[in-house]
């Protein structure tokens, strides 16, 4: 198909292309499709497809641009993360537990995206309820890096991930709980954006650990998650937590220049653990950076290494109680074979969920039963504060801290899958982020050589703080700018399933 | 401090996960590493430090009581596990769910 060009265009180009009425967005869906049928066997992005849905759409598109009521996001072809409900759409967050659900209302993610006329092209595989960091423990199976089929794109948005870098469609949605927007944007080399906790809704997307889990975009470039954000973010009083902001537009500072913009360099994030491919690839940005004008602090996040002990207390705590609702009584798996309730309860849970989510649901079991609260939840919840005071300290030096958003390249599938240490430390750049509740992006940065293979992407983190989204994308975008990481796309070989 | 299989039979069963002896030997040795990592945070001197229990510090809004929703029983009981037991029925009769009985 001619459309190679076409599938790395921008959202600004497509919505340009379609409002000039060069192409119908039933001709750039179809062509999205196109390259999903073709690539889609071997990647393992998409887990669910519906043609006919998705067309749909598309047509409902075309009919609003011809009114001429067309917005920017009208008649774009978007990916979905399958831990969004979609009203008629399988909905299984990468679980046999939910297998079979199908989703009897809409997310207020795909909401929005429904009312800015976007089309959703499908549901995108994960880390089985995104407990992850490279999309293996998808009761769906895994998903190919783009860049190099034998390695993981990262998780748990791996699917996502996947579709964004090997162009199967416009740009995609994520959720980042840990990392799980930023590790695979590093590992993949496209821009992802967690927003600041409580500026997208969460209602409708299914909970892992609900005061840390926040949707956000996955892009080809800082624009585009400008213009995903300005659908995306918003007041929805469904979700407790939600937000009530006025409306931004995430667009607006895209264009302002970088002279006198603070960097701040924290010690803690070029540390032993590192790589050196990696952290070269990071020198680089921010040689380029001082090259726009912005100048460069030293400062320190002392607790930095204690964020993975926390998370893996508040996050399974978290967990442990969100996922008690699946007991196969009203949804979700229930075993074919059982006595009585307590024995349907636990036949149900351990076929339904897989070996990752039990084992969290069983740290967070333990760490919340009585005698260990004070000692694991409440302690962990302390550090967490210092974690979070860490940046409110740097934040008084700087107007943006960078560092990498993952301590390597993609690793070989199956190298990191029986050792949930190792796996864990996959998001020790991202998770305090979440912790404090901040915002936080990786950019594509460059790539780092690997021993046995193609040289691979490396994301750039930028965290910004509370509510600065905007400045973080014009940080991103001014780098862009000036470099060309964001628009390269993988040469995909015709390699079978 | 260390987990005993017994811990990991223990917790099993507050998370209502059936667990065979094969799999709680593995879980052990799994969670042992995690509760590992975990210890770190007891090197901290954490006295007088006010727990964040969230990402914001938020007072939980209050809405009008007033009927938001309406009633989606027959969309969501669709979705309805397999009876099992032999039957492959939805576990649902009468617009309820059927349990195994509960009470003699």
């Amino acid at each position: 198909m001619a459309n190679n060009e076409l599938s790395n265009g921008s959202l600004k180009g497509y919505a340009q292309l379609l409002q000039s009425k060069q192409i119908s967005s039933l001709e750039l869906t179809q062509a999205f499709l196109q390259r999903i049928k073709q690539y889609n066997p071997c990647i393992n992005a998409y887990i669910a497809l519906d043609e006919d849905k998705t067309l749909a759409q598309a047509r409902a598109a075309d009919a609003r641009i011809a009114a001429g009521s067309a917005a920017p996001l009208t008649g774009i072809p978007i990916a979905q993360k399958d831990i969004f409900c979609a009203e008629g759409w399988p909905t299984t967050c990468g679980s046999k537990m939910l297998a079979n659900f199908v989703a009897p209302y809409d997310a207020h993610v795909i909401s929005q995206f429904n009312a800015a006329g976007a089309v959703n092209l499908g549901k995108t595989n994960m880390d089985e309820f995104a407990m992850g960091s490279s999309n293996e423990t998808s009761y769906f199976g895994g998903v190919k890096n783009p860049w190099s089929y034998d390695r993981v794109p990262g998780g748990s948005s791996g699917g996502s991930a996947a579709a964004v870098a090997a162009r199967l469609c416009a740009a995609a949605t994520g959720t980042d709980t840990g990392g799980s927007i930023r590790q695979p944007a590093s590992l993949c080399g496209f821009t992802g954006l967690k927003p600041t906790y409580g500026v997208v809704s969460r209602f409708g997307m299914i909970a892992f650990a609900s005061s840390l889990d926040q949707a956000g975009p996955m892009a080809k470039s800082a624009e585009d998650c400008a213009l995903m954000m300005n659908v995306m973010a918003g007041f929805d009083e469904r979700d407790s937590t939600s937000l009530d902001r006025a409306k931004e537009d995430y667009c607006r500072d895209l264009a302002k220049p970088l002279a006198g913009l603070k960097i701040g360099l924290p010690k803690e994030f070029f540390a032993e653990g590192l790589s050196a491919e990696v952290g070269q690839v990071i020198e680089n940005a921010i040689a380029e950076y001082k090259k726009l004008g912005a100048e460069i602090v030293n400062i320190s996040l002392p607790n930095t290494g204690l964020s993975i002990p926390v998370y893996y207390v508040l996050a399974p705590a978290e967990a442990s109680s969100n996922l008690s609702r699946y007991d196969g009584v009203r949804y979700g798996h229930r075993a074919a074979e059982y006595t009585d309730l307590m024995d349907m309860y636990c036949k149900s849970r351990a076929e339904g969920f897989g070996a990752e989510v039990k084992r969290r649901i069983l740290i967070g079991t333990y760490v919340l039963s009585a005698g260990y609260y004070d000692a694991y939840y409440l302690k962990a919840q302390q550090i967490r504060r210092l974690i979070a005071q860490d940046f409110v300290e740097a934040f008084k030096q700087c107007d943006v801290i960078m560092g990498p958003a993952a301590p390597s390249t993609a690793f070989k599938a199956g190298e990191k899958v029986d050792d949930p240490v190792a796996m864990y430390l996959q998001d020790i750049y991202t998770i305090s982020t979440n912790l404090a509740g901040l915002p936080g992006m990786s950019v594509p940065a460059g790539f780092a050589p690997s021993q046995d293979g193609p040289a691979l992407p490396v994301g750039l983190q930028i965290i910004g703080n509370y509510f600065d989204e905007a400045r973080m994308l014009n940080v991103a975008h001014q780098y862009q700018q000036v470099t060309d990481w964001h628009t390269l796309a993988p040469n995909l070989p015709e390699g079978k399933a | 401090m260390a987990l005993s299989i017994e811990d990991i039979k223990k917790v099993a069963h507050l998370a209502r996960i059936e667990i065979n002896e094969n799999d709680a030997n593995a879980t052990l040795n799994k969670l042992s590493g995690i509760l590992a990592l975990i210890e770190q945070m007891q090197a901290v001197d954490t006295s007088g430090i006010v727990p964040m229990s969230h990402a914001q510090d938020l007072s939980q809004r209050l809405r009008d009581d007033v009927v938001s929703k309406t009633n989606l029983r027959d969309e969501f009981q669709k979705n309805a596990p397999i009876l099992g037991n032999g039957s492959q029925e939805l576990a649902v009769a009468g617009g309820l769910y059927l349990v195994p009985k509960v009470i003699e």
